[in-house]
């Protein structure tokens, strides 16, 4: 693996990790008994945010839980470097690729702190407990996703965003180069998604980590993403660098939304406007 | 914090020691602690007291201890691993099918020491499995609700069939009518030892696996993104479990609620972290179960009620209260 595909060394908050790469080769993935992902193939892009977009129903979060082993494949490989991600055992995988599910549950009265600290959870052992490393790994993600200030406060007692906030911090504080993350802004205010997707950029651009987001909102995704993966009937429609798939024709075909895509000036990124009939 | 820990699990130990001591000064005849402590370590065969502690009231204190630190451990791991406030070894029909198995098997003339524990365990893991497959069979799966209604119809279901087997065999029922209600009475000898194997291995794989049983606690997907082999964990949870509730069964017969109210009581001081719980719920299970055979025997002296229904009249306030608060 080329080291120099790390992201320039701006000031790391948090320890930067070594790289692994990710690749799905020809996976067919059965949910039950329905086969919802069949011959998919994409390769991921190293130290990118890769947002995975598509219709209700399309297998994008099903694509997610395959690579994260959450999910058995029927037939093809989930690659981490070279080797099968569902052959690994499942605490190795966890050290350099970390899952976010779609709404976690915090055990009620768990604190913020005690949340995060699970993220420590793959670099633990019966015999190796809790160490300075642990603590210091807690402490950057805590810190990356301003938390700290209710590291002591029960997870359900806190809003939507900021309890998503600690979820992300627990998935940081796992410091694994590769991320995947469920829908992590659905259901949340538009300024909290756009705060959660300039952290999860962060993540990627400054920490030199790969992101794997599904995502609900087009723009948002458009707005944040380096690649976009656009999927349909439990296939890949369309995949490449935003402005080469977010065009009108795709999301004519994907969605079957009718939308101009304009180019914010200011950004210069796409952003979809759904025509109207008056 | 780590001191604080300490300092609290010591002082849970002291208090376990406290009422350990107090639970075999108690009973037909009040024996001064000084008394007690010298039946430990001057123990003299010709001082009738002494007799007493050694031969009747310390198995009873060992059983409280084995029977409330076994049920009230099964009982924090059930909890954490199905994400269900409610799950219990009597509320999810665990007692009644070892206890089940248990007449069952004296009916059938199997009553040898070794193999009390084993029908407790098979009876256990069967009510376990048919109270799993009829909740999840209900449009929306095993929820909490779902579960202890499921529990509840394969309890009173057994229940029935095991006071049939006991109408037919008046000398069994003899022998089992106050077993059935949870007691520490009997007199365990080496089926006590048997039990107490069950218990060991139930403990060790409990320990072994508390610290995965947080992961889990946040749901399957998340505790596979964190390395925990959720298989792997459910198996080795569902061993420890049964083999607790077995080892229970087999001392004590089906003793209520004490799985549902120790872990409660003990993560409204200790959090979350199944690290500390188990071993917490162990240690505050037995020292629960000591106080409630002290008030059994105690409460309406002479006459002794059965532990099990003391648990019980305790439990069953905590069982309405967890529904108001936590469904």
């Amino acid at each position: 693996m080329p080291d120099d595909a790390r992201s320039p060394a701006n000031s790391t908050p948090l320890k930067s990790t070594s790289l692994c790469h990710l690749r799905i080769e020809g996976i067919d993935v059965t949910y039950s008994d329905e086969w919802v992902i069949q011959n998919l193939s994409l390769n991921i892009p190293d130290g990118k945010l890769t947002a995975i977009v598509g219709p209700n129903g399309c297998g994008k979060s099903t694509l997610l839980k395959a690579m994260a082993r959450v999910l058995p494949l029927r037939s093809g490989r989930v690659l981490l470097d070279r080797r099968a991600v569902h052959s690994i055992p499942t605490r190795e995988v966890a050290k350099v690729m970390a899952l976010l599910p779609q709404g976690p549950v915090a055990p009620e009265g768990l604190r913020v702190r005690e949340l995060v600290a699970q993220g420590r959870f793959p670099h633990q052992s019966l015999i190796r407990q809790w160490s300075h490393e642990d603590a210091d790994a807690v402490e950057r993600a805590m810190q990356a996703t301003d938390t700290v200030q209710f590291a002591d406060r029960p997870v359900d007692a806190l809003s939507g965003g900021q309890r998503q906030r600690v979820w992300i911090a627990m998935v940081l504080a796992q410091e694994t180069p590769i991320l995947l993350l469920d829908e992590p802004t659905t259901f949340l205010d538009l300024k909290v998604q756009v705060d959660l997707m300039t952290l999860l950029r962060r993540v990627a651009h400054d920490e030199g980590r790969t992101l794997v987001v599904v995502l609900h909102e087009l723009n948002v995704a458009a707005a944040f993403a380096d690649r976009l993966v656009m999927m349909k009937d439990g296939a890949v429609a369309a995949e490449g660098p935003v402005g080469d798939v977010f065009t009108e024709g795709n999301l004519a075909e994907v969605f079957g939304l009718d939308a101009r895509v304009l180019i914010d000036p200011e950004s210069e990124r796409p952003i979809c406007v759904p025509r109207i009939d008056p | 914090m780590i001191g604080l820990r300490l300092r609290t699990g010591a002082l849970a130990l002291a208090v376990l020691a406290v009422a350990f001591a107090w639970h075999i000064a108690v009973g037909a005849k009040v024996i001064p602690l000084a008394t007690v402590a010298e039946a430990f370590w001057g123990y003299d065969e010709t001082v009738f007291d002494h007799v007493v502690i050694r031969d009747l009231r310390l198995p009873r204190a060992l059983m409280a201890v084995a029977v409330g630190a076994g049920l009230a451990v099964a009982g924090a791991l059930m909890q954490g691993v199905t994400r269900n406030p409610l799950a219990d070894p009597g509320l999810l029909g665990l007692l009644a099918g070892a206890s089940f198995a248990v007449v069952l098997g004296t009916f059938t003339g199997l009553t040898s020491p070794a193999v009390i524990p084993v029908l407790a365990a098979i009876g256990a893991l069967a009510a376990a499995s048919i109270v799993w497959g009829v909740a999840s069979a209900v449009p929306g799966g095993a929820s909490p609700m779902t579960l202890v209604l499921a529990g509840a119809a394969v309890t009173a279901f057994l229940a029935a069939l095991t006071a049939i087997m006991l109408l037919i065999d008046e000398t069994s029922f003899e022998a089992l009518r106050v077993w059935l209600t949870g007691t520490l009475a009997g007199r365990p000898g080496t089926a006590g030892l048997w039990a107490a194997g069950w218990l060991v291995l139930g403990l060790v794989v409990a320990l072994g696996a508390a610290r995965q049983v947080t992961a889990m606690a946040m749901g399957d997907e998340a505790a596979t993104g964190l390395g925990v082999d959720v298989r792997k964990l459910r198996l080795a949870i569902l061993v420890s479990v049964v083999a607790l509730t077995a080892a229970a069964v087999a001392l004590a017969g089906p003793m209520g609620f004490v799985g549902l109210v120790v872990p409660h009581m003990v993560r409204l001081v200790v959090g979350h972290d199944y690290r500390v719980i188990v071993p917490a719920s162990a240690v505050v299970g037995a020292t629960y179960l000591l106080l409630a055979d002290i008030a059994a025997r105690m409460l309406l002296a002479p006459v002794e009620i059965s532990t099990g229904l003391i648990t019980a009249l305790l439990g069953a306030p905590v069982f309405v209260w967890l529904v108001r608060a936590r469904l």
